[in-house]
């Protein structure tokens, strides 16, 4: 079983905070994080190994240099084998051109560490929030998809998801090799050890530039090959002028506020 | 003299930070509350390798420094005293004297399974008659040709209700005074090996804390650990090193206090300013910050100087004084600066305060410190 | 791909029943202004199995035309079957845009589908507009969990395709159902669908968690304190017929499964109420919820940044709030 986790490194976007006179975020001092639904992924990988210790899981990122301490995190957790793909023409890549770059990687990772049976990724990373790059990967690779993965099990050439859905949870079967994204299990990923944290400092972690892709089309990456543009971004503002009702007691504040709704035709 | 830790041991610690955060601090009042021990919070950090991050690979530790070791009880008691005892009981007074006196067979049977999380241990010397004047134990082995048949109880012994395996402290021969006391490795389930009702406490509520008794409970001959007569060296010694883990437990706990009350101070406002804006707050706070630096560079001192082999005994024992006695005084000051809210349970301090004060006591109480101090000093 | 026509597209995704789910006759209300100012036609695109009812539905919340695919392999969402179909009839028809729902489908849908045919995807967009400069569609959208929002352009690539979040639109009044219906006769063989639904696990007690489609959801947050806190909530869900959402720090706590969590790491919902009941309204929940039409906040904290976003904010103990307000509802509808 030979399994590629793809992880992106973000902020720790419940530690953004914005500039109350300037209206931005405020970026710095902001700490990097394992995507956590990457991290879920990583962890329903783990799973499969802790099951059939044989298997491998080789993790996989496109970012800038500082991105190796996210691969280097998973490493800690469960990787045994980590690859940056890195490189200034990859920047300024929407989904599209980012999916096109990470599908084109992994043909090149797969020249090393061989054929992959599956790849997990995180249902959605949460900076950009879109959950478009496994399914636009798997559609580049030519592989059947399963988005929405609570855990992930073997079974013979299939892999079997347990899916969420919007009254349970469906099985799915998917004919490997398949993608497969995770959203939020009920458990907790594991926590990395001592032993496989100081291994993983010690690793080297070898970087995909763009000399590693001379067959790359350039037509379809970075922001020229980016077929969407940012054209603004701005702060949301805050919705103001909300009734707040505080009486004698929480009996009357009760009354007060079904009063209210029932004149507003709410309830 | 250096006291930072390097990049390494600085990883592990914030790892375990992390951790602490997401699995300690949220369940150290429930615990405090209920009396409850953190039974899954041992099985998380064994995962991790943090019961025996000092132990050598070979023997299912970490293989990391000493200093981390004492890093990591800081940090546990940042968030949860108990969870730090636990962890110190268990690696300073159980895997240590197996690790340092232990035959091969020993540590291989027991400090393998001790140092990788899958047991915990315990340590027995203190008795109802016997708690700072340890030499007038009262609990006997006898040589029974082909095994030790122990008799008598210990008393206040931390993890013992989870724990796998003891070490426990015996007269073999009482005739030799502390020259004939010695050490055993005893196993949880040997028969005529119970444990009694756990301790009701006014601090480190979470921690297991009950009596050990022994009724005709044979020991194998092999299960004599450092040799004949040898007990109380391995009891002094052991101790010696159990005491930079509870200093560095009273560490996390001040820092814990401060760190709360600076944030309390600076939210909460009073005669139309924040509490922190007051200079009686500022000047405290200040006092109280350099007097906890400054019980952690003698604990510090003395996690170094064991690391490096070096005589600590002295060091440990200043470090455990001044950093506990720091912790107590810290914590009841803190609480007075947070007032009434302090002393209610919604709020950790009153915790802080009563976790603090145990450290003080145990592992040797602060006037055996200074008798350790003064004994080193010469003066008679 | 270049754009055949200037036809706006809006997928009307189907329940299994062949019914249309409501955010896909939602898009149909911004779908009349865009296509408008595009200069084209509004077309619904129904795929299923027996979808009747979604044609109709379509056909009477505004759309000129609806482009209906039939078969048995589209009854339950695959994703191969229905990104083969919709595929083979954009590059039929060649719509300039095309909107689709951001549901769980729909998010699986969008990017396979807009991958395929190398053009740009907006995902869980919130606001939607022409752009007046270029004419293309401004998709806006939130990002950094809510804390910021950016506006999309795709402006080479056609048909420009974005999914937006349930709630966010109205569905119009019905009016007569006049569209044209185009049957197409598309079909996928059983050895292209590579998965398969091996067996569906309804939530525990029986009862599917609608967020998406609640009228009404009465969420509870850390303030509930405990599994049993939710018991005044649900009573108030009950007595409004209301859906019951959650905080991700009660979901975290275990107190309640995770399907019922609103926010950014659960169901984004834009329900006409919104009761939010011991939570504080942290961004990452604030961002799943702000759209609903109108959020009454319950929490004994004056300070809880939720009631900045609150249209009735009832400072107070939930506990003694909600059985009262329960016991008004029932006595107003006896």
């Amino acid at each position: 079983m030979n399994m590629l986790v793809c992880v992106k490194q973000v902020p720790d976007t419940t530690e953004i905070k914005i500039d109350p006179v300037k209206n931005t975020l405020i970026r710095e001092g902001v700490p990097s994080i394992v995507n956590p639904f990457d991290g879920y992924a990583l962890e329903a990988a783990a799973r499969i190994k802790d099951a059939d210790p044989s298997a491998k899981i080789v993790v996989l990122s496109m970012g800038p240099e500082q991105a190796k301490a996210a691969l280097k995190e998973c490493l800690a957790i469960a990787a045994d084998k980590a690859y940056l793909v890195s490189g200034r023409a990859f920047g300024g890549s929407d989904t599209l051109a980012t999916s096109y770059i990470i599908s084109e990687a992994v043909k090149k990772v797969e020249e090393i560490e061989g054929k992959f049976d599956v790849i997990f990724c995180g249902k959605q990373a949460i900076d950009g929030d879109t959950a478009q790059v496994g399914p636009e990967l798997a559609e580049h690779l030519g592989y059947p998809q399963v988005t929405y993965g609570l855990e992930a099990e073997v079974d013979g050439d299939t892999i079997k998801v347990k899916k969420e859905v919007e009254d349970g949870v469906e099985v799915i079967a998917a004919k490997m090799p398949a993608v497969v994204t995770f959203t939020k299990p009920a458990w907790d990923p594991r926590y990395p050890t001592i032993k496989r944290k100081m291994a993983a400092n010690r690793a080297e972690i070898p970087v995909l530039g763009e000399d590693a892709f001379p067959e790359i089309d350039t037509t379809r990456i970075g922001l020229k090959g980016s077929p969407t543009h940012v054209k603004k971004t701005f702060v949301p503002q805050k919705k103001t002028g909300g009734v707040k009702i505080k009486e004698e007691t929480a009996e009357e504040s009760a009354k007060k506020l079904f009063q209210l709704l029932s004149d507003a035709s709410i309830i | 003299m250096n006291f930072h830790f390097n990049q390494e041991e600085q990883d592990v610690l914030d790892m375990l930070h992390d951790f602490c955060l997401k699995e300690v601090a949220p369940i150290a009042a429930e615990i405090d509350e209920t009396e409850r021990f953190p039974e899954e919070t041992w099985h998380k950090l064994a995962d991790m390798g943090m019961m025996g991050i000092a132990y050598p690979e070979e023997y299912g530790g970490a293989g990391m420094s000493y200093l981390t070791y004492i890093g990591a009880c800081e940090e546990l008691a940042k968030h949860c005293a108990t969870t730090s005892v636990m962890v110190s009981a268990h690696s300073s007074l159980c895997c240590w004297p197996i690790a340092e006196y232990g035959t091969e067979e020993q540590k291989q049977k027991y400090l393998t399974k001790l140092a990788s999380g899958e047991w915990l241990g315990a340590f027995g010397l203190t008795e109802p008659g016997a708690g700072t004047d340890a030499a007038m134990q009262k609990t006997v082995a006898e040589d029974k040709g082909d095994h030790w048949l122990l008799n008598g109880s210990k008393i206040f012994i931390t993890n013992a209700g989870f724990a796998q395996v003891f070490i426990v402290m015996a007269m073999t021969d009482k005739s030799l005074g502390t020259k004939g006391i010695s050490a055993f490795i005893v196993e949880k389930g040997t028969p005529g090996f119970s444990i009694g009702a756990h301790e009701k406490k006014m601090g480190i509520r979470g921690s297991s804390t009950c009596e050990l008794i022994f009724e005709d409970c044979k020991i194998p001959k092999e299960n004599l650990l450092g040799g004949l007569g040898k007990g109380f060296k391995v009891a002094m010694t052991t101790l010696d090193g159990g005491r930079i883990g509870i200093g560095a437990q009273a560490l996390g706990i001040a820092q814990a206090a401060i760190d709360a009350t600076v944030k309390y101070t600076s939210e909460r406002v009073q005669f139309g300013k924040r509490i922190s804006q007051f200079q009686n707050t500022q000047f405290q706070l200040a006092d109280m910050q350099a007097k906890v630096d400054a019980a952690r560079l003698l604990v510090y001192r003395a996690a170094q100087a064991k690391q490096d082999h070096e005589p600590y005994s002295h060091l440990a024992a200043m470090g455990k004084l001044y950093a506990s006695e720091a912790a107590s005084d810290v914590t009841r000051r803190c609480l007075q600066l947070i007032g009434g809210y302090g002393y209610t349970r919604e709020y950790p301090f009153e915790r802080f305060m009563r976790d603090a004060k145990i450290t003080e006591i145990y592992e040797g109480t602060s006037e055996v410190q200074r008798m350790v101090i003064s004994g080193w000093m010469g003066v008679k | 791909m270049e754009a055949k026509t200037k036809d706006l597209w809006v997928f009307v995704e189907t329940n299994e029943d062949g019914t249309a789910k409501n955010v896909g006759i939602e898009l149909l209300t911004p779908g009349k202004d865009m296509a408008a100012k595009q200069g084209g036609a509004l077309v619904a695109v129904v795929i299923g199995n027996n979808v009747d009812e979604a044609v109709k539905a379509a056909s009477e919340h505004g759309a000129d035309k609806v482009i209906v695919v039939e078969g048995p392999e589209y009854a339950h969402y695959t994703t191969d079957a229905y990104a083969i179909a919709l595929v083979a009839l954009v590059e039929k028809y060649g719509p300039t845009s095309m909107l689709i729902g951001a549901t769980n489908n729909g998010r699986d849908l969008g990017p396979r589908v807009s991958c395929r045919l190398h053009t740009g995807l907006t995902a869980d967009c919130t606001a939607l507009d022409i752009d007046e400069e270029s004419g293309n569609v401004a998709w806006t959208r939130p990002a950094f969990g809510g804390n910021l929002m950016a506006t999309i352009l795709c402006p080479d690539h056609r048909p420009q395709i974005g999914t937006v979040r349930p709630g966010v639109f109205k569905k119009s009044d019905a009016g007569e159902a006049k569209a044209e219906i185009i049957k197409e006769d598309i079909h996928v063989d059983a050895k292209d669908i590579r998965t398969q639904v091996l067996e569906l696990i309804k939530e525990a007690g029986g009862e599917s968690v609608d967020l998406e489609g609640a009228e009404i959801i009465v969420s509870g947050g850390r303030g509930v304190g405990g599994p049993e806190g939710f018991e005044p909530v649900k009573a108030l869900a009950d007595a409004l017929g209301a859906t019951v959402g959650a905080s991700r720090a009660a979901v975290d706590a275990g107190w309640i499964a995770h399907a019922h969590q609103v926010g950014q790491t659960g169901k984004t919902v834009g329900p006409k109420l919104y009761i939010a009941c011991g939570i504080s309204g942290a961004i990452q929940h604030v961002a799943g919820m702000s759209s609903s039409d109108c959020i009454v906040a319950i929490n004994k904290d004056p300070e809880a940044p939720i009631f900045d976003i609150a249209d009735y904010g009832v400072v107070g103990n939930l506990f003694e709030v909600l059985p009262v307000l329960t016991e008004e509802i029932k006595k107003a509808r006896a």
